[in-house]
């Protein structure tokens, strides 16, 4: 077996797109696991994982490149941008706790750019003013007939986290709000 | 001059921006800031179309969204054009084509108007009455006759190239309207720090500026102001201003849809642009800023092309310089026509009365008449027009009778007073109250958080109209939460006030005569005919708006309505309020499909679910089908192959050789924590507790109905971690029925559900070669039968990738599920395909697994299974725990119906013709002789013709069919009857051993 090649990646998403007011650009690969725990779990799990999880609704917290977004009263999303071994981290901290290895299942594009809130809104119908959707804001939500979970990751710029299948139709509405938002 | 009734020096168009247009082929030049509507009346021309019923000549009525005459057919170019387009919203852009509709062969002759001559056969409610029998006649005569009949303008046959944007907003303050309320609104609102939308429908904000000439605010002219406003408001990052956007809907807590029109306008399209944008908002606070619309007089031939409402001709005059007649008539009940003749006069065009049917109107516009020398009669109503395809005069009497004097004309002006706009009110459930004074209704009680203001409130003065609309605005803005800002006064002058108003019938036209005294003009509805619909017995207005058809046009009988509810209360002796007010719904005006549709069209009409291994299948030349939103492989024709050569070639390669299958849309769902087992106790009927990690079990999942909802294999990873699987259909509900009864009735488990669906991409290889195919790529797993027999489950590597790998099988045959991480399927499908191809396997699709599995009979939940069917009804009673205390569906296993005799059961069957393959559907019958309707025992779930068996099989659910082995049953089809013999539903090797090679 040793003289077999080791299987190479392919990326759902490849190119970039979008508009001069919203660039569109895949987002590298990354590690991420749907964390699922009760609250006497959280300070034990936030050790172990090197962030703490956050317990208010739309709400994340970031150290380096490792985000750990609120997706339900016991539900996150962590994903490291290094691609660090996540679920042996979630499982060193010895809590009740589920972790599961979704590094594959999601896909995300990063849309940037003075109107990439508005390309975001040509599909999602939430309100994106920063003072309701501030930097580091997260939600899983809707992006036209898709779920997506947004986040904020500067003034202009968001995480579009979806499924793997539904990644060509989410990049390609986004591509539709991105020209409109350059109008 | 760009059209010989366009006055110089008159109106806000500049003359040297001309744009050309044809009008039913005949060109004509307009100005640029033109609507349809003006650019003919600068031509001279008033007939633009043919009415709905009667098909009599129609013109111009109004200079707005409200309608419901002049409606046009507009072409940019073949696939370009929209029919039932209003002539006074279409802005004209050079190279438009305008056609008329409802005429043949021509504008001027049509054939249809012998409709008019025969309109004493089509009263009101003769659809009802005329089209009951004979019964025969409704498919051969009426539908056909009713069906050309039915319908304004002729949908456009081309798709529609342009694309259309959508955005969902947020704002503090979202203002309907840009008037001289709006615009105040929105301004105080702004000025104080809150977030703001105003929208109009109109090109330029203003309103009923347009065409109001004696109005100043803070010392300016009115329409000056409201583009400096406008402007003003533009500037400010906290508002945006919308032009050419109509507030269509207003929906649930202040979700409100507009609609912005982009490129209708413009003579040089931009594709970049779309055509329209679709905007919804959601408000903290609506004001509804909507003014209100002038009402028409209802008396005989009221209809003639040239008569039209004062205020569009005031707007055609003041907006646009354009005279709608060189010697008009004024035939009204309020103040606000007399300014119309006022203005006409003024700008040099020949006033030949003002007709008024009130005794004594206001007495600053009676003065300024006389001091004008035009001429005044009070207390005379008109009470027929004369004129065909052109009104050339008016018939004018006492009020009361006495002789009819003839006055020539070719333009007559009509007001019956205004009528609030309380559409989008009513669209928010709010309740409007009668107003017995003004006679109108005005917002009442609100359920929404909004405010209506200035005309649509039936606020009449203008600084009152302002002074509201800026407390409004600042009242808005502050309870939405905007703190500082700055305090705006503003004040307003007009010229006069008016007075007066009337709706119902005018004198001439009351209920002992029989003249066409139209109310809608877009449905054709007559003062008699609500009169005739209340004779017969409707008392509702409900009642009497259907069988009329009143208001029930495009333009929602946004003039009719008052009046067809007046004339409804004189007949039936009742008040207003009593007969009540039909229900405003959205949308206000019609909107496209192309808006609503939006981007929901070709690759973004659905997300289409593809694979990891998508493209490899692609360009091995799969045909796909769609499962759910999944784009499947359905088989690989070679050269030469079809779909049947393709799979029976296929079902023969799995079975002699191997075949590699794309199993990756299965659902998938991991199921994790101390409680897992037993939480699957509780959702399967199996056991759960004694599989052993590193082993798989088929699953059954049953409602609590006990019906089976779905099937799977679930292969335990760790003590506390399975890895389920669903089928591709049931991924989504079966996660959610999961869910439900953790979070319901199963909440004490230590249990967590994640859906890993997309994590994994699946590669089935089955057959006797499966394991020597996938083998020299595997690390980590001893694939020996000893080692990793028929349902186990590692975790190991295949191709240097993490890989979750079963021996399963769907088949029949020796088998292996690849899990691996997605975004590695398409690379660990190459190495295996590359080894599969040596060895003489081939890649199968959905169709084949269809077959083979049939062949084995496997059954699939939703194909085999239809909702009523227990375990034991399909078979599989052995996969029901006998020992368990419950699970999800015990109860209703145990229900008498689920366990009597004679249900239906799945079975094989075999035809006695091997050759013939039976239609999936089909019905079955023990007796083909016997008299219809036949007893039916069952259906065929699935058939197909099966190359490893040489003939072909089916499965099937019939009435007590396990009892019924091997007797002979009848499938009757339309051409022949098909003998069938009842089997087990194991086609192919019977003993299994196969599964352990």
């Amino acid at each position: 077996m040793a003289d077999q090649a080791i299987a190479s990646r392919r990326a759902a998403l490849t190119s970039r797109g979008g508009s001069a007011e919203a660039i569109l650009t895949p987002a590298p690969a990354a590690t991420r696991i749907s964390l699922r725990a009760g609250a006497d779990a959280l300070p034990a799990l936030s050790a172990a994982l090197g962030v703490t999880l956050p317990t208010r609704p739309k709400t994340s917290a970031s150290s380096g490149q490792r985000h750990a977004l609120w997706i339900g009263p016991d539900e996150w999303l962590v994903f490291d941008e290094s691609e660090a071994d996540l679920m042996g981290a979630a499982a060193s901290s010895g809590t009740l706790h589920s972790a599961v290895d979704i590094s594959h299942r999601n896909v995300a594009v990063i849309v940037s750019g003075p109107g990439a809130d508005v390309a975001i809104n040509s599909g999602c119908p939430q309100d994106l003013s920063p003072a309701i959707f501030p930097v580091g804001a997260c939600s899983r939500t809707i992006f036209g007939k898709a779920e997506i979970i947004l986040f904020r990751t500067a003034e202009d710029q968001f995480r579009v986290e979806c499924w793997r299948s539904f990644s060509p139709f989410v990049f390609g509405l986004l591509s539709e709000g991105a020209a409109d938002a350059s109008h | 001059m760009m059209g010989a009734n366009r006055i110089p020096g008159v109106g806000r168009l500049t003359p040297a921006r001309t744009a050309r247009f044809t009008f039913d082929g005949r060109t004509l030049t307009a100005l640029e800031g033109d609507t349809v509507a003006s650019a003919l009346l600068a031509n001279g021309i008033h007939l633009v179309g043919r009415s709905f019923k009667y098909h009599r000549p129609r013109g111009i009525l109004s200079a707005g969204a409200e309608e419901p005459n002049a409606l046009i057919d507009v072409a940019r170019d073949a696939a370009r054009r929209q029919p039932n387009v209003r002539a006074t919203v279409q802005e004209v852009f050079d190279g438009m084509k305008v056609e008329s509709q409802n005429r043949w062969p021509s504008l001027a002759f049509d054939v249809g108007g012998f409709n008019d001559l025969l309109s004493p056969f089509f009263a009101a409610g003769f659809y009802y009455k005329t089209f009951m029998w004979p019964k025969a006649a409704w498919h051969a005569i009426y539908e056909p006759f009713i069906r050309r009949a039915a319908g304004l303008g002729v949908a456009p046959t081309e798709a529609d190239p342009d694309h259309y944007a959508s955005r969902y907003a947020h704002c503090d303050v979202l203002v309907i309207g840009g008037g001289v309320a709006g615009l105040s609104a929105a301004l105080a609102a702004a000025k104080a720090g809150a977030k703001v939308i105003i929208c109009d429908e109109q090109p330029e904000m203003g309103g009923a500026l347009r065409y109001e000439s004696g109005t100043t605010i803070d010392g300016k002219n009115g329409w000056d102001w409201a583009q400096e406003t406008a402007g003003t408001l533009a500037e400010m990052d906290n508002v945006t201003v919308l032009t050419r956007t109509t507030g269509f809907g207003y929906y649930n807590h202040n979700f409100v849809g507009l609609v912005e029109r982009v490129t209708d306008h413009l003579a040089a399209l931009d594709k970049s642009l779309p055509r329209e944008r679709l905007w919804q908002v959601r408000a903290k606070k609506v004001i509804l800023a909507n003014g209100q619309i002038e009402r028409h007089m209802v008396f005989a031939n009221n209809d003639r092309p040239g008569i039209m409402l004062a205020s569009a001709g005031r707007t055609y005059l003041n907006h646009f310089g354009v005279a709608v007649g060189s010697k008009v008539g004024v035939y009204t009940a309020h103040d606000s026509a007399y300014e119309a003749a006022f203005d006409l006069k003024r700008a040099g065009v020949s006033v030949a009365a003002i007709v008024d049917c009130r005794e004594n109107p206001g007495e600053a516009v009676l003065a300024e008449a006389r001091k004008l020398g035009i001429e005044v009669l009070t207390g005379h109503s008109v009470i027929k027009a004369g004129g065909k395809l052109r009104v050339n005069s008016v018939s004018v009497a006492r009020n009361g009778g006495g002789s009819a004097r003839k006055i020539a004309v070719d333009a007559l002006l009509v007001s019956a007073g205004w009528t609030p706009s309380v559409h989008l009110f009513s669209q928010s459930r709010g309740k409007v109250k009668f107003d017995a004074a003004t006679q109108r209704f005005l917002p009442g009680t609100y359920l929404q958080d909004c405010l209506s203001i200035g005309a649509c409130n039936g606020t009449d003065d203008l600084q009152a109209t302002i002074d509201e609309a800026l407390a409004a605005g600042e009242l808005t803005a502050r309870a939405a939460g905007a703190e500082g800002g700055t305090q705006v006064t503003l004040s307003g002058e007009n010229r006069f006030g008016w007075t007066g108003g009337m709706i119902g019938a005018a004198e001439g036209a009351g209920p002992d005569t029989t003249v066409k005294a139209f109310i809608d003009f877009q449905h054709d509805v007559c003062a008699k005919d609500i009169r005739l619909a209340v004779r017969e017995g409707m008392h509702s207005i409900e009642h009497i708006k259907r069988f009329t058809t009143n208001g029930m046009a495009s333009d929602q009988g946004k003039l009719s309505n008052m009046h067809g509810l007046a004339i409804a209360a004189e007949a039936l002796g009742k008040d207003i309020p009593q007969v009540g007010l039909t229900t405003f719904r959205q949308p206000y005006t019609p909107v496209t499909f192309g808006a609503i549709v939006n981007h929901s069209r070709g690759p973004l009409f659905d997300p289409a679910r593809k694979t990891p291994m998508h493209a490899w299948e692609e360009a091995h030349g799969a045909e796909f089908e769609d499962v759910g939103n999944w784009k499947r492989a359905w088989f690989y024709p070679r050269s030469g192959e079809g779909m049947h050569e393709a799979v029976a070639r296929e079902c023969k390669t799995v079975r002699d050789v191997a075949g590699v299958f794309d199993a990756s849309t299965l659902g998938k769902i991991e199921v994790v924590g101390p409680d897992a087992a037993q939480f699957l106790n509780l959702m399967y009927t199996n056991a759960w507790d004694n599989l052993k990690p590193g082993r798989c079990r088929y699953g059954i999942m049953l409602r609590d109905d006990g019906f089976v909802y779905d099937d799977g294999v679930v292969g335990r990873l760790a003590e506390d971690r399975f890895h389920v699987t669903t089928t591709t259909g049931g991924a989504p509900r079966v996660m959610n029925h999961m869910e439900d009864y953790l979070q319901t009735e199963f909440p004490h488990l230590k249990v967590w559900l994640t859906s890993t669906t997309e994590q994994w991409a699946v590669i089935a290889v089955q057959g006797p070669k499966a394991r020597e195919i996938i083998a020299p790529l595997v690390e980590g797993i001893d694939l020996s039968n000893e080692a990793f027999p028929h349902m186990s489950v590692a975790e190991g590597k295949i191709c240097g990738v993490p890989t979750r790998l079963f021996r399963m099988s769907f088949t029949g045959e020796l088998g292996f599920e690849v899990n691996v991480p997605a975004d590695y399927g398409q690379a660990v499908w190459e190495a295996i395909w590359a080894r599969a191809e040596l060895m003489g396997a081939c890649a199968y699709g959905t169709e084949t697994m269809h077959v083979l599995r049939a062949e084995k009979g496997y059954i699939i939940v939703g194909q085999d299974t239809d909702g009523t069917l227990t375990p034991d009804d399909a078979g599989l009673s052995w996969a029901v725990s006998k020992k368990k205390p419950d699970f999800v569906g015990i109860r209703g296993l145990k229900r008498p119906d689920l366990v009597k005799s004679g249900r239906k059961q799945l079975v094989g069957l075999l035809t006695k013709d091997p050759k013939v393959v039976l239609e999936e559907g089909a019905q079955i019958v023990a007796d083909p002789n016997q008299p219809k309707p036949m007893t039916m025992l069952g259906h065929v779930t699935s058939s197909y013709w099966s190359e490893n068996c040489g003939r072909s099989i089916a499965l099937a659910m019939v009435a007590g069919g396990r009892e019924r082995l091997g007797q002979t049953l009848y499938v009757p089809m339309t051409d022949r009857t098909i003998a069938v013999e009842v089997s087990d539903m194991v086609f192919f090797d019977k003993e299994g051993g196969r599964l352990h090679g």
